[in-house]
């Protein structure tokens, strides 16, 4: 009713004016509807239902991942001479907090649906057959760099330990407190390494020693560095980064 | 509902410019397009590709988690909205109707009339060159954000698709172009809608008087 009202009274004028005030009341609408927008954003984000859907999705996101992932499918290699230098340090604190673990004490922990769950030395894991990758990182920031990463391939410890290949996640705990998981799926692929060297040296405390997961199939936080036990699980295990908000699967 | 009632009655003398369809995925467009960009800036912020970064208070997610869960969820609205409104406009015509034929002279004569403000805009169901050309570049623009995007989420199992844009920084830096040459599109689209006001509320009624 009102908007006929006022449609007649606005019939009565010319109509260049309808146009100026048709014009004024767009921009009023406009102005109104973006700062509704942008002031909300942060608030819009922290409601409870907001949330719901968002971890829903990123759920959902999980399993289309899943769904996408080629076990046979390879992250492209690069020659040597595309290692970038010097590679960055990352991780959830800065650089001065880098764990020293003795290498002398250390004792890799297995634990879950694992056969022969003995505890590995470092000399023992050095023993296994040794495999090389020079291959991308990607940060879940958005930057990348090339890096050179040697150690066993970690199908062939798995299969070693007689670990349970039809469970549904392998989870890692580390010296820094850090901890992830990941599915089989991923674990099995041919270029995921459970690596002891970074460009033909002994991992350095600043890139994971005495060892990282690594998976140029997954974004960077998905590679554990330091690790000091790991179990094979049919239970959700979560991840550092991943129960707050970082996609679990983040695959690449 | 007044609307419809008046739509109803002088329907003889009212044309539609804009099918339901196109209407509804215009606005989801806008609010996924929202989503996308703001949570996108607060993307870029953690890794900037050039020596800036945008206002915290101009992006969406809070923290680069937030904004990832954003990003990830709303691309699902953005390429099926943008799937269903592509595949419309081919199989309908319309994009052949309404944005074709389309030549480089008539472009610039449209653009430069535009800048002298002699650009009429009497029929609003016929786009005039300029207009053709910047909705074909949207659209364009929208298709390389979508291909972008999933070469930066996907560079191993898509590979080819990012080898397509020179590798995985090559298609950051695509995805960013892409962005910003839509954002740019956008703005004179908001700005020739607020000079040509009659435009607006087609694109809810979906349709004009026949001539004026």
């Amino acid at each position: 009713m009102k908007r006929r009202g006022m449609q007649h009274s606005l019939a009565a004028h010319s109509a260049p004016s309808i146009e100026k005030i048709e014009r004024r009341l767009f921009l009023r609408q406009g102005l109104s509807l973006g700062a509704l927008a942008l002031l909300s954003g942060c608030e819009l984000t922290e409601d409870e239902s907001v949330q719901k859907v968002l971890w829903a999705m990123s759920r959902w996101n999980d399993r289309a991942q899943a769904a996408l992932f080629d076990p046979e499918k390879l992250a492209p290699e690069y020659p040597e001479s595309a290692i970038t230098r010097p590679f960055p340090f990352n991780a959830y604190y800065g650089e001065d907090e880098v764990r020293m673990v003795d290498a002398a004490s250390y004792r890799l922990e297995l634990s879950g649906l694992i056969r022969d769950a003995k505890p590995w030395t470092l000399p023992e894991l050095y023993a296994l057959p040794q495999t090389s990758q020079v291959t991308r990182h990607i940060c879940v920031e958005g930057w990348s760099a090339i890096g050179k990463w040697s150690g066993v391939r970690f199908r062939v410890f798995l299969e070693r330990i007689g670990a349970d290949l039809a469970a549904k996640y392998v989870g890692f705990k580390c010296a820094d407190d850090y901890y992830t998981s990941i599915d089989m799926a991923t674990a099995l692929h041919p270029q995921t390494l459970l690596t002891f060297r970074f460009a033909d040296q002994i991992l350095p405390p600043k890139y994971g020693f005495p060892m990282k997961l690594r998976m140029p199939t997954k974004l960077g936080f998905k590679n554990p560095k330091h690790i000091m036990a790991m179990f094979v699980t049919n239970t959700y295990p979560g991840g550092y980064w991943e129960d707050q908000g970082y996609n679990w699967f983040s695959g690449s | 509902m007044a609307t419809e009632t008046t739509a109803e009655i002088a329907a003889s003398d009212k044309i539609l410019v804009h099918p339901l369809l196109v209407r509804v995925t215009h606005w989801i467009n806008v609010l996924a397009m929202l989503m996308m960009v703001f949570s996108g800036w607060r993307i870029y912020n953690a890794s900037p590709l050039f020596a800036f970064k945008f206002p915290g208070s101009l992006t969406l997610g809070g923290w680069l988690g937030g904004a990832l869960q954003w990003h990830f969820a709303a691309m699902w609205l953005l390429a099926l909205n943008g799937l269903v409104y592509v595949s419309y406009g081919i199989a309908s015509g319309r994009f052949r109707r309404r944005l074709f034929p389309l030549t480089p002279r008539a472009v610039f004569n449209d653009v430069f009339d535009a800048f002298r403000g002699k650009l009429a805009h009497d029929d609003l169901s016929v786009y005039n060159a300029a207009q053709r050309a910047a909705y074909v570049a949207v659209i364009l623009c929208g298709i390389v954000l979508v291909f972008s995007g999933l070469a930066i989420w996907k560079p191993v199992q898509l590979q080819e698709l990012t080898a397509l844009f020179g590798g995985y920084e090559g298609a950051r830096l695509v995805h960013f172009i892409a962005m910003a040459l839509l954002m740019l599109l956008v703005a004179v689209h908001i700005a020739m809608v607020i000079l040509v006001p009659r435009s607006f509320p087609i694109m809810i009624t979906g349709r004009t008087r026949r001539s004026l």
